[in-house]
């Protein structure tokens, strides 16, 4: 890919930080810099699409240490969860025949597998030795009448960010719109359809399936995702969906945006974070659709949702009221996480604001009110500095950070891609609420930050010992 | 503090309980060159065998009087004297536990009248040492059998006396039936890093740890504490006691010989085993090792990590007393809950086990509470494998029998090391078995097209159990 190509890519006009000094797509900094690179990003973003083969085109390294440790579930096909390499090697490499290998690996994997398609990801040494994907996959799905997709997000093209956008690119510009969809079959109550899209929604640890039975009972069918329980058919149709809703994210926003240029499909931001979150996301498709019926049916089902939600969170509440949480998620999420937190009675006392727009920002500071403690270093250090700083009780963040917290025996709660639990929805927040008191009431804190007792001196008690019985005692001895 | 419920049903179901003379007869089992005689029919005994045979994996010597009917109706001092002079002869044991039986008990049979005209017929044999133990089938369990058997081997092998603490360096480890041969040598070698010398009894680690030896063949145990040793516990410095169960045995050791003891639920968790690690050098007088200092970090480690596992989780357990009561605290310690806790018999030490309500009852009992609670994962004997299979939840084999899992006698559950272990497994265990996944949903737009074809797929696929 071109250096332009890549440049242009940064100029995303629906996205606040354009205009910004401080952005979300900044330069990574030699020697003090964690987290995924481009083809990273671009990878999260994809593997989920579930019936794809996602070959990865390089040396060993890039699919090889990483491959199925995301949490995205699918409700049928698994062929995501299969990791597939070129695999490259030195000879591969030195005598150029790289190409000819990702051609006969496409091949393998179309025989073997039979993908509905497959998608080919760039690597920093493909990209650099100048592979021509594009061309390499053209032939291909020429010659084997399967959609063969390049996704050219080497690791040195940026931050996972950009990765992230440089996916949705290939997308828009290779996927979707290449079908038309699949007519609705009726609704069981006689109401309306509505076609509806979600970007940015994985359904990591199964958690958009609390949440889906709610589009289904409103009429809204998702037409396609990116990429949550996706499949490439679905995510081909995009094009003719009603409404675009932007999952907590901006990562794929070029996608939205293009969405409504190219095809007048319009979208909004939300989350599905917390009971007030996920009532405005669904207000917000009834706005935007625009049916009066549907903002009725909305309506009918929030009073519904929230009322069983409100009663599952109550005791929860009580035992998590007063607490105080340190949230470092690295940014986008933030605000939805804040006010999901404060639904339960919890403090907020500090946010990572690393990847957030002035507007995010802005949103927080309504939250947290005006002196909200905002992080952009997000430095084990400085977390846990906050954290003493700040009198926290639990530690919100991504998994790179679960092990700071508990060598330093605080606890936590793992809020990214690879968790295990899901949160989405109004059932996802007892579970988030049920998660929260687990770690914070857990007894191993205590039992782990006392000292050992021949050092400190502090007696057994507890312990189910009881010493020493005896007449003659230990001077005998 | 427990409240100890019992189930009111005649038929017992799926029982968890085994018989007070197969505790009593595994206490000898870990005496060295000895062997248990139970008082019964002949099938009392093979059966005894059969359990520990396919439990530990070992030839186990375990002789009987087998009665008859004759000797049931008329009496059976006859059987005991001939049985015992017959061991003499051939085996020359240097201990034998004499037990009863539901059926001798019944009968009324008084062994040591039975013992003391042995004595008076074979003066010759007045050197091997009879143990007597009343071990009816018909109370207790496994656990008191096994107590009752330390009691007896204390009464009749221990001098009483008042030279406690001649040996400074050489202490007592009472054991109880709840340490698998693998606890056993963890507590060994705890007390030797701080250079003393154990003399634990049983010492089930060197009679039943699975080892090759040289002889082909023996009708004694091959390995376990020497009557020698056992004579001279009177002069260790102090007592480790390991299970409330020998509390009573405890008593007597220390009333016998004034030795000092030190008392101990069990030996799993952080703090257990701190205090057993603080007693240890207070005895010593020496520093606590580095080597113990860096389990010690390990452990506390591992309870920081698997603490999202255990956090919560429904742990379901049916175990004799004390195997319960260290379970339990476990459990609780790491933040989870005891849903069920199920016990064959009830006990006074039952009272401290740290949860709500204990039964005591059968796995049934186990089975329905388990369910009723959604346990999340069921700690129990090999009988609770099927338990566990119906109720498609994971199962930790511990406690006696273990028939299913190869290397179960040999596991050490105590220690900072066996309590890190135990840790992985059980988080394991839960982990692999993930409820919290919410379930698939279709939806319904998905009846034709492509998303239909999945769910056949799928359907296909779950029937061949792929």
């Amino acid at each position: 890919m071109k250096a332009s190509e890549i440049q242009a890519l940064f100029d995303e006009p629906a996205c606040h930080h354009n205009h910004k000094e401080k952005s979300g797509c900044v330069r990574p900094k030699p020697g003090a810099t964690a987290g995924g690179c481009a083809f990273d990003g671009a990878q999260i973003a994809l593997l989920p699409i579930a019936d794809v083969a996602h070959i990865v085109h390089g040396p060993i390294a890039c699919a090889g240490n990483t491959w199925d440790n995301r949490g995205a579930k699918s409700s049928g096909a698994a062929l995501y969860r299969i990791g597939m390499t070129t695999d490259l090697s030195e000879t591969d490499i030195v005598m150029g025949r790289s190409e000819k290998r990702l051609f006969h690996a496409i091949r393998q994997a179309i025989e073997t597998y039979r993908p509905a398609a497959v998608f080919v990801y760039a690597t920093c040494v493909t990209a650099l030795m100048g592979d021509d994907l594009e061309a390499v996959c053209k032939a291909a799905a020429a010659r084997w009448s399967v959609p063969v997709i390049p996704v050219d997000a080497a690791g040195f093209y940026g931050a996972k960010n950009l990765g992230n956008r440089l996916a949705g690119e290939a997308m828009f510009r290779y996927v979707i719109g290449t079908r038309e969809p699949d007519p609705a079959p009726a609704h069981p109550a006689g109401i309306p359809t509505y076609d509806v899209n979600l970007i940015g929604e994985y359904n990591i640890a199964g958690e958009f399936w609390k949440v889906a039975p709610l589009f289904d009972e409103l009429g809204l069918r998702i037409l396609g995702s990116l990429s949550g329980d996706a499949r490439f058919g679905e995510v081909q149709t995009m094009h003719r969906a009603r409404v675009t809703m932007l999952v907590c994210a901006k990562a794929m926003l070029n996608v939205a945006r293009k969405l409504e240029e190219n095809y007048g499909v319009p979208f909004f931001e939300g989350s599905f974070y917390g009971v007030a979150d996920t009532s405005r996301a669904l207000r917000d498709f009834a706005r935007v659709i625009g049916d009066d019926g549907l903002a009725a049916r909305v309506e009918a089902l929030i009073a519904r949702e929230e009322a069983k939600a409100r009663a599952r969170l109550q005791p929860w509440r009580e035992r998590l009221r007063g607490k105080r949480v340190l949230l470092y998620t690295g940014g986008v999420k933030s605000w939805s996480i804040v006010s999901a937190l404060q639904d339960l009675g919890m403090t907020v006392v500090a946010t990572g604001t690393k990847k957030s727009t002035g507007e995010d920002k802005a949103r927080i500071r309504e939250l947290m009110g005006e002196d909200a403690k905002m992080i952009d270093d997000g430095s084990p250090q400085n977390l846990l500095s906050t954290f003493h700083d700040y009198g926290a009780d639990i530690l919100i963040a991504g998994g790179r950070n679960l092990y700071t917290a508990l060598k330093a025996r605080i606890p936590f709660l793992d809020i990214n891609q690879e968790r295990e639990f899901a949160y989405a929805g109004y059932d996802g927040m007892p579970e988030l609420a049920r998660q929260l008191a687990l770690s914070i009431e857990s007894p191993v804190w205590r039992a782990v930050r006392q000292s050992a007792p021949w050092r400190s001196g502090t007696s057994c008690q507890g312990s189910g010992i009881k010493t020493p019985q005896s007449g003659a005692g230990l001077a005998a001895a | 503090m427990a409240e100890i419920l019992k189930t009111v049903k005649a038929l017992a179901v799926s029982p968890l309980k085994s018989s007070q003379p197969l505790g009593a007869a595994l206490a000898f089992l870990g005496l060295a060159r000895a062997v248990p005689l139970m008082h019964g029919s002949q099938g009392c005994t093979a059966f005894g065998k059969v359990f520990f045979v396919r439990h530990f994996r070992e030839p186990i010597p375990l002789q009987t009087t087998a009665m008859d009917q004759i000797s049931a109706v008329m009496g059976a001092d006859g059987n005991i004297i001939e049985a015992l002079h017959v061991q003499a002869e051939k085996n020359r044991p240097d201990i034998i536990g004499l037990l009863t039986t539901g059926l001798s008990e019944t009968q009324g049979a008084d062994i040591r009248r039975a013992l003391k005209a042995f004595r008076a017929a074979h003066p010759a044999h007045a050197g091997m040492a009879v143990a007597p133990v009343n071990t009816p089938d018909f109370a207790g369990c496994l656990e008191t059998g096994f107590a009752l058997g330390l009691e007896a081997i204390i009464e009749t092998l221990v001098p009483a006396g008042r030279h406690a603490g001649r040996c400074p360096k050489q202490v007592n480890v009472l054991a109880s039936s709840m340490l698998t041969p693998g606890d056993v040598e963890t507590v060994k070698e705890w007390v030797e890093a701080f250079g003393l010398h154990p003399i634990v009894l049983p010492d089930l680690a060197d009679a039943l740890d699975g080892h090759l030896t040289e002889a082909e063949f023996s009708p004694l145990t091959l390995g376990g504490t020497s009557r020698a040793e056992i004579a001279c516990m009177g002069e260790s410095a102090a007592t480790m006691v390991i299970g409330a169960s020998l509390d009573k045995a405890a008593d007597i050791l220390r009333v016998r010989t004034s030795v000092p003891d030190f008392r101990f639920d069990g030996l799993m968790g952080l703090a257990a085993c701190d205090a057993f690690t603080t007693a240890l050098a207070q005895i010593s007088g020496q520093s606590v090792p580095p080597r113990l200092e860096r389990q010690r970090d390990q452990l506390r480690d591992a309870m920081v990590d698997c603490h999202f596992m255990l956090g919560f989780a429904r742990v379901a357990i049916a175990a004799d007393p004390d195997l319960l009561t260290m379970f339990s605290r476990f459990i609780l310690d790491m933040g989870g809950e005891i849903v069920a806790a199920v016990t064959p018999i009830r006990t006074e030490a039952l009272a401290v086990v740290p949860v709500h309500e204990v039964l005591v009852g059968d796995l049934e009992d186990l089975e329905r509470q388990a369910d009723e609670a959604d346990a999340q994962l069921i700690i129990g004997n090999s009988h609770a494998t099927e338990t566990a299979r119906r109720l498609s939840r994971p199962l930790l084999h511990a406690g006696f029998p273990q028939y299913d899992l190869i290397g179960g006698h040999a596991r050490a559950w105590m220690g900072y090391r066996g309590s890190r272990q135990a840790l992985f497994d059980i988080a394991n265990l839960l982990q692999a078995n993930k409820n919290h996944v919410p379930g698939i949903y279709r939806s319904l737009y998905w009846r034709d097209g492509s998303r239909a074809i999945e769910r056949e797929a799928v359907a296909t696929c779950a029937a061949a159990s792929c």
